[in-house]
């Protein structure tokens, strides 16, 4: 079943020999064909903007208001390249080395390393774009470094990257519509695939605003839906985000890969009670200067300010003296973790640990003093200046902090705890991005494909970029080159047909169930399962439990659930619904992944499997392959292993001491 | 941060939708912890409604950290409520006291017309960047990203006015429904950047014919959009925007 079609060759020729000798479409057939392109993140937008100057006929889809709004938005730290301009020795081999080993060995060599040579032309067609990246006096473009390197080659705009990326891309999309080429629907829903005769043939999808089911049809499909981080209710993605497309595509065929493997980011805002709706980053770009620390006393009540040095325990810096404060997230995070459950978490949850910008703001206080010839400025001058590096740097993240908690964090260290941030796992690809259903394509966080077992910081803006810019206008066209032939089927096919009255029946159902528990209630529950037992550390027995309590609250939500509103209509519970049935189901098949999965890597911690010191343990010998997982039936699945074979790099534990 | 709990009443603009006529709802809101944020305090309510076997207010909302511009709320007669440079989801409870009734309505303006309760169409945004709020660059053309230095300064000027959400604050904040500061945002950050220089002219006439045509009213110069902006965008943006269609107008006339 699985063929991920990964050309011959050497590792650093396969992309060129592929580009060089792919099936090309020509600009007359290429009006002829039509591409629906679902989700418009910086995925799917590039990608839109893309195929639409190619000059394919280009429809796309996002539930949003405005393809501007996508969760890519809220991108913060920034996005890695292998530009070296910092000269510190960083190279395509050394990013794509860095991505390889972050993943913990557990990503196929050949599509990362394509990741590594198209990084740097995304740089350039940013720039050309006016995205306004950071830059120095001389006005260059400025770098900075991100967990799990030793270089830097993080490229940032202030602390709104993901913004600047996202608009850029976003504003070559509108030009493609105000040409024509693009018809952008938005506040629409995508509810299903439509298959014909094995192939994509069309979406299903929902206009949010009337509630009326549309039918639309492509040559291909492009799914570029995003992650399904808020499974676990909780999480820094954006509320909206969510499986359906992915799951739906499940449903029609497409295998999916490595559901199991989530990012826990190590730094967020600790969640504060009950009524808590969603998490907040602190972008990773605060540990390059912050410092992370507990008391060194169990359950110290001091404030942290009247803790004295000798009483603190860098942590990360003690056990990781290599990479310090910048080991990678997955590391971090478990360190984070393991502090808190020994009993020496701080503030009033206990459930976090303090990340401190003293050190710096006195550093960078001194470093200004010495550039203004102040020798003699005094203690106080020197931090009010080394305030005001800090504000440049991150201005707008200790803001943001400032509003969520009310605390100053120019004045006292920040609490964080770990939160759900990043899913690696999603729909199985081959090395053109096409699932196991012909036709169908998956891009972005939607997919599996780079990032392994563990994704380092600042590489999604990268990943997403990259299927969009500069993989999918080529792969794509390999597969429509067969597809001149085909005329646009029309809509009334029964396979439409059928497609449509299914969802429609599914939306008659969860409307007419009207029990009497909200869809919120549901959600939270799923959330608390996943994280308890299939969150940062995870068990054969826990996950067991949470099998069986995942369908005992699926059967609960299927004749307990409780829709308001009307189906013809804008109708957010109604959305709501949808989703969260759907992660429902994505919970079981995360809880059996892990469970099949018995090693440790990157963010998939089985406590029966670790090192004396608490470090993951894999065991190459039997897990060393990708997890694809086909539906056969309700809770029932067939598991296909891709067997990764490192030709390029040797695999060994991961070590950042 | 101390917390504590307090009462409060809403008056909420309800309307099923664009046709239909709306009116307001009032609601206790009682036990609402400090520590929430307004949006937070909306999920509590609507919990609440929904079990109760009530129709839940529909709002725009998604990233709740201030970047994605969906939210929307209009609130006690600011957008986005009483904190500067803060969006509705950014809010927090804190900024209330026990007992305080609190008036929410959505956008007010002809072209943003209600899709149904707090929620607005913001399309009008859209279709005013496609008119040119772009930099014409078709993928694989670009040259080298350090080939081309741009001042710090002009750059970090770029960056500022970029940083606008397209929430429209600026537009509901004004009494005449401008969206000048939205599009001089937009306009400012291309003008400002070398690349942008090619169609300096045609984007700026072409962006405020689209923005006239939408229905949005003139400015003059209140700058109450500034001080309803959760971004900061700066009024100065306008002053160039009037330069830049100035001088687009009298040579391309
Ligand atoms: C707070 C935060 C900070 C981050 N910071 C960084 C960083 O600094 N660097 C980095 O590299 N990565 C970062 N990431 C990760 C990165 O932002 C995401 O992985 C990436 O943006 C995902 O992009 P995407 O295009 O795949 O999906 P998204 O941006 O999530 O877009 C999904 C799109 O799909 C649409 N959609 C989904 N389902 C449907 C449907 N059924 N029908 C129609 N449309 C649908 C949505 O409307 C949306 O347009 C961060 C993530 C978070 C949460
Ligand atoms: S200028 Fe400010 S208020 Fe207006 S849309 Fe942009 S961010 Fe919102
Ligand atoms: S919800 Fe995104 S800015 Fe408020």
């Amino acid at each position: 079943m699985l063929d991920a079609k990964i050309p011959a060759g050497p590792l650093d020729q396969k992309w060129t020999k592929y580009k060089g000798t792919v099936k090309l479409v020509n600009p007359a057939n290429k009006r002829k064909l039509e591409i629906i392109v679902v989700g418009t993140g910086l995925a799917g937008a590039s990608a839109a903007a893309s195929l639409g100057e190619l000059g394919y006929k280009v429809k796309a889809f996002c539930f949003q208001d405005s393809p501007r709004r996508a969760h890519s938005i809220a991108a913060q730290g920034g996005i890695n390249a292998a530009k070296n301009y910092q000269n510190d020795g960083d190279s395509v081999y050394r990013l794509f080395y860095d991505t390889i080993k972050g993943g913990d060995y557990r990503a196929r060599e050949a599509n990362v390393h394509r990741l590594a040579e198209v990084s740097t032309n995304i740089i350039d067609q940013c720039v050309a774009q006016g995205v306004p990246f950071a830059r120095e006096y001389g006005g260059l473009l400025s770098n900075r470094s991100f967990g799990g390197t030793q270089v830097q080659r993080t490229f940032y705009a202030a602390g709104q990257t993901g913004q600047q990326l996202l608009i850029g891309a976003y504003q070559a999309l509108e030009r493609q519509v105000a040409l024509g080429n693009v018809k952008m629907y938005t506040r629409h829903e995508m509810l299903d695939v439509v298959t014909i005769d094995g192939k994509a043939r069309g979406i299903i999808a929902r206009d949010l605003v009337s509630g009326q089911l549309e039918r639309h049809f492509g040559h291909a499909v492009l799914l570029c839906s995003g992650g399904y981080g808020n499974v676990f209710y909780l999480s820094t993605n954006a509320m909206g985000s969510n499986v359906t497309a992915a799951w739906k595509a499940h449903k029609k065929g497409a295998a999916f890969a490595n559901p199991c493997f989530t990012q826990i980011h190590p730094t967020c805002i600790p969640v504060t009670g009950d009524h808590q709706s969603k998490l907040t980053l602190m972008s990773e770009s605060l540990r390059n200067d912050g410092r992370i620390w507990v008391p060194k006393k169990q359950g110290d009540n001091r404030k942290p300010g009247d803790i004295p040095e000798d009483e603190r325990d860098y942590y990360l810096e003690r056990r990781y003296p290599a990479f310090g404060n910048l080991v990678p997230r997955d590391v971090a995070s478990r360190a984070a973790k393991e502090r808190c459950d020994a009993g020496y978490g701080v503030g009033s949850s206990k459930q976090a640990v303090y990340l401190d910008y003293a050190a710096a703001i006195e550093r960078y206080g001194k470093t200004e003093a010495g550039k203004r010839g102040l020798g003699s400025a005094s203690h106080d001058e020197i931090i009010a200046m080394g305030k005001e590096v800090v504000k440049e740097k991150y201005g707008n993240l200790f803001d943001m902090y400032e509003k969520i908690t009310g605390e100053n964090p120019y004045e006292m260290p920040m609490r964080i705890y770990p939160a759900v941030h990043y899913t690696m796992g999603g729909l199985w690809v081959d090395y053109e991005l096409m699932t196991t259903v012909p036709g169908l394509y998956a891009l972005g966080e939607a997919n599996f494909s780079d990032h392994g077992a563990n994704r380092l910081g600042a590489s999604a803006l990268m990943q997403g970029l990259a299927d969009g810019y500069f993989v999918i206008p080529y792969t794509v066209g390999n597969y429509l080159a067969d597809e001149i032939r085909t005329a646009n089927i029309p809509t009334d096919h029964p396979a439409f047909v059928e497609a449509e009255k299914a969802v429609a029946d599914r939306i008659a159902k969860l409307k007419g169930i009207n029990g009497k528990q909200t869809v919120e209630s549901f959600h939270k529950r799923l959330g608390k399962i996943m994280w308890d037992k299939c969150g940062m550390a995870r068990n054969k027995e826990g996950l067991e439990w949470a099998i069986q309590e995942i369908r005992k609250l699926k059967a609960e939500f299927w004749s307990d659930v409780r829709v308001p509103g009307e189906i013809n209509e804008m109708n957010p519970e109604l959305d709501k619904a949808n989703r969260v049935a759907d992660f429902i189901e994505l919970g079981e098949l995360m809880c059996l992944d892990a469970l099949q999965r018995e090693e440790s890597c990157g963010g998939h911690f089985r406590e029966e499997h670790q090192t004396e010191d608490g470090e993951a343990l894999r065991h190459d010998d039997k897990f060393m392959y990708v997890s694809a997982w086909e539906l056969n039936g309700e809770s029932n699945w067939t598991l296909h292993k891709e067997e990764l074979n490192y030709e390029v790099v040797k695999p060994s534990q991961r070590s950042y001491k | 941060m101390e917390h504590t709990t307090i009462n409060i009443k809403l008056k909420v603009w309800k309307q099923a939708n664009t046709q239909s006529k709306g009116y307001f709802e009032s609601y206790d809101v009682p036990g609402i912890s400090t520590e929430m944020s307004f949006l937070e305090m909306f999920d509590v309510l609507n919990e609440r409604l929904i079990a109760e076997g009530k129709e839940p207010i529909a709002f725009d909302h998604d990233c709740r950290e201030g970047i994605c511009g969906m939210c929307s709320m209009y609130i006690n007669g600011k957008p986005h409520g009483p904190w500067e440079g803060t969006t509705t989801c950014q809010l927090h409870m804190r900024a209330f006291k026990d007992g305080d009734i609190i008036v929410v309505e959505p956008w007010r303006a002809a072209a943003f017309p209600v899709i149904k309760d707090l929620m607005v169409d913001r399309g009008a945004f859209d279709r005013i960047i496609q008119a040119g709020g772009y930099i014409s660059v078709n993928t694989g053309n670009a040259v080298d990203g350090n080939a081309l230095p741009i001042e710090k300064e002009k750059a970090d000027n770029a960056f500022a006015a970029a940083a606008c959400i397209g929430c429209g604050a600026c537009v509901a904040a004004c009494k005449n429904s401008s969206a000048m500061l939205f599009v001089s945002a937009k306009v400012s950050h291309l003008a400002l950047l070398p690349q942008g220089a090619p169609e300096r002219k045609q984007r700026v006439m072409n962006m405020i014919a689209q923005m006239d045509k939408e229905g949005f009213g003139a400015c003059t110069n209140t700058g109450a959009c500034e001080a309803a902006c959760p971004k900061e965008i700066s009024i100065t943006n306008i002053a160039r925007l009037n330069a830049e269609y100035l001088s687009a107008s009298l040579t391309t006339a």
